[in-house]
């Protein structure tokens, strides 16, 4: 049962070839076999899955079950979990056990899904390869050298390996699309404001945005139904209706107009994954799509800008761990800025406090206009290059990541490290959706093709994945890892 | 633009970072190459153009100044590293 789809699970509890409790019991016993070899929760909660399983199963028995009843998932350790540790992967949260639930987390427990844990990640979201989480790295289900990416890279090898058939991310950058292509899986970024980001722990509060890790399109439109939506607590979430997302998914594709942008396909690119995705738009034009080839000027600027917006936004969203309300406490302070700063020194890692530092410094005195006002002009242009191209085109595809998942401590440096979201980072900036699906292998390390489309045309998205999944199987592939755990 | 060993320690003070003088100079190679990096940023024209805060242009909603929380005090205190009759400890400000 561990490499079924969500909808296919629900088929078989509906059904009755098995029941929630039998389903969860068997993942959380694969977890415990398979998990200690790749690192990819932090904290699994066996007995409340089981309570939940049992919950489900007797909704199920009245008649009462909806598409998400029973059915397992994982959350990114981002995610705030009533009675459970939550520590978005950094010492400074370790003992943290939240007093309350996330919107998110809220919405899927009364849809009745059981969660089996939360999913390693890096520190605050903070990286591409999930190496900086307190935690230890994550590995890669497909090849155990290799980085699952970042920073939602739990959630995503769990998937890959098996584990859960669906997880939570986040994504501020490509946290979810980056790590769903090294991993080979699904993985969408909503636009911005679709998904409540009250209770979920923030990096930079003008990117974040919540989405589903999936084995597939469909199952992704399944669970972006149920976590999507306004919500009073989240004032950017936005007031508008959720459209079903499933019912989108039968459409034709003849007449789609395709974009690809060629800065996407430009040097850096990886010969391998350059083939997979041409190979994946040949697919399309047999589904009656046309293509051309467009232009996102900016696209040499997004990086630069989100490497000032982002930091600036976390240097203010993480002054709130002064280790006196809650959050790691320094031993014997000898006065209270003795406590702030040998809390915060010791509860932050590396790259935290690298981005706290750039933050405040760009937002201190005599910078601010410079940088943090200069990138967010930017940021316009960079939006404006993407409506400018939608003008012309339904949707914008192209690789997810400029190369597969690279090797455990391949990226030292910084700077490489911020280079390998080249092309997913831009997405967040302007606040359009974006999918990563499957499409192919370099080797043993899976290509992820990006889709792009338009503010809330989730819909439409989520179909042309779904079409490219009814015609081809590179979603159904699976590593060789856990296969012979049944 | 390059960062100076004083800069990172100034930035640090204000973001209340214990940094040492070693880690100060490890923080103001790296910070140093991505301002570099962010630096290339000046050669857009920008003339005229507003920043852009929220990508959909929205602006704050605003809603009634009505109390809609209860005194959740001891549950959020469990969290707290020391707390004593319902206050939170901390070292003595006022001597």
């Amino acid at each position: 049962m561990h490499d079924k789809t969500l909808t296919e699970l629900a088929a078989a509890l509906d059904a009755g070839e098995f029941s929630s409790r039998e389903l969860t019991q068997n993942l959380l016993e694969r977890i415990g076999a398979l998990d200690p070899e790749i690192n990819s929760f932090i904290s699994v909660t066996g007995e409340q899955a089981l309570a939940a399983a049992d919950a489900a199963d007797a909704v199920r028995a009245k008649g009462n079950a909806g598409p998400l009843t029973g059915l397992p998932l994982a959350l990114k350790d981002i995610f705030c979990t009533l009675g459970v540790k939550t520590s978005c992967g950094s010492r400074m949260l370790d003992s943290f056990v939240s007093p309350y639930d996330a919107t998110v987390v809220e919405k899927l427990s009364e849809a009745g899904m059981v969660s089996l844990g939360k999913t390693n990640m890096d520190e605050f979201a903070m990286g591409s390869s999930n190496e900086n989480s307190h935690y230890g790295p994550v590995k890669n289900p497909w090849d155990l050298n290799a980085v699952p990416g970042g920073s939602s890279g739990g959630s995503a090898a769990a998937v890959a390996a098996g584990l859960v058939p669906a997880a939570l991310g986040t994504d501020t950058g490509g946290s979810i699309r980056q790590p769903a292509s090294f991993c080979g899986i699904t993985g969408l970024k909503p636009t911005y404001g679709r998904v409540s980001r009250y209770g979920i722990i923030a990096y930079a509060s003008s990117l974040d945005q919540a989405g589903p890790m999936a084995r597939s399109a469909e199952d992704c439109a399944l669970l972006l139904g149920a976590i999507a939506g306004h919500d009073l607590r989240d004032s950017t979430s936005v007031a508008r209706g959720v459209p079903d997302y499933r019912e989108a998914l039968g459409e034709s594709l003849s007449g789609l107009k395709i974009g690809l942008p060629k800065e996407y396909f430009g040097d850096g690119l990886d010969p391998q994954v350059e083939a997979a995705v041409r190979d994946a738009v040949k697919v399309y034009e047999s589904l009656g799509a046309t293509v051309r080839e467009v232009s996102l000027p900016h696209t040499h600027h997004a990086i630069r800008a989100y490497y000032v917006i982002a930091p600036a936004e976390a240097s203010s969203n993480l002054s709130r761990y002064d280790g006196v309300r809650f959050g790691h406490r320094c031993e014997n302070p000898t006065d209270l800025i003795d406590l702030y700063k040998r809390s915060r020194a010791e509860g932050f890692g590396e790259e935290v406090k690298r981005r706290i530092l750039m933050g405040t410094h760009t937002l201190s005195e005599g910078f601010f206009d410079a940088y943090y006002k200069k990138a967010q002009q930017v940021r316009r242009l960079i939006r404006q290059d993407f409506l400018d191209a939608f003008e012309d085109v339904d949707v914008l595809m192209g690789p997810t990541s400029p190369t597969p998942a690279f090797d455990l401590g391949a990226n030292k440096d910084p700077v490489s490290m911020y280079l390998q979201d080249i092309y997913t980072i831009a997405i967040n900036l302007a606040g359009i959706p974006g999918i990563s699906i499957p499409v192919g292998l370099a080797g043993s390390r899976p290509v992820g093709l990006q889709i792009l489309a338009p503010h809330f045309a989730e819909p439409q998205l989520l179909n042309i994945a779904h079409q490219f999944q009814q015609a081809t199987d590179w979603h159904r592939q699976q590593p060789a890892f856990g296969k012979e755990n049944a | 633009m390059s960062l100076e060993h004083a800069d990172v320690k100034r930035a640090a003070h204000l973001a209340r970072i214990a940094l040492g003088d070693d880690e100060a100079a490890h923080y103001a190679a790296d910070l140093g190459r991505i301002l570099e990096m962010a630096d290339q940023l000046q050669a857009v024209d920008t003339e005229g153009v507003a920043p852009l805060a929220h990508p959909l242009d929205a602006t704050q909603r605003l809603r009634a100044d009505e109390v809609t929380e209860g005194n959740q005090r001891e549950r959020f205190q469990r969290c707290a590293p020391a707390v004593e009759n319902g206050l939170y400890l901390v070292p003595r400000v006022v001597e």
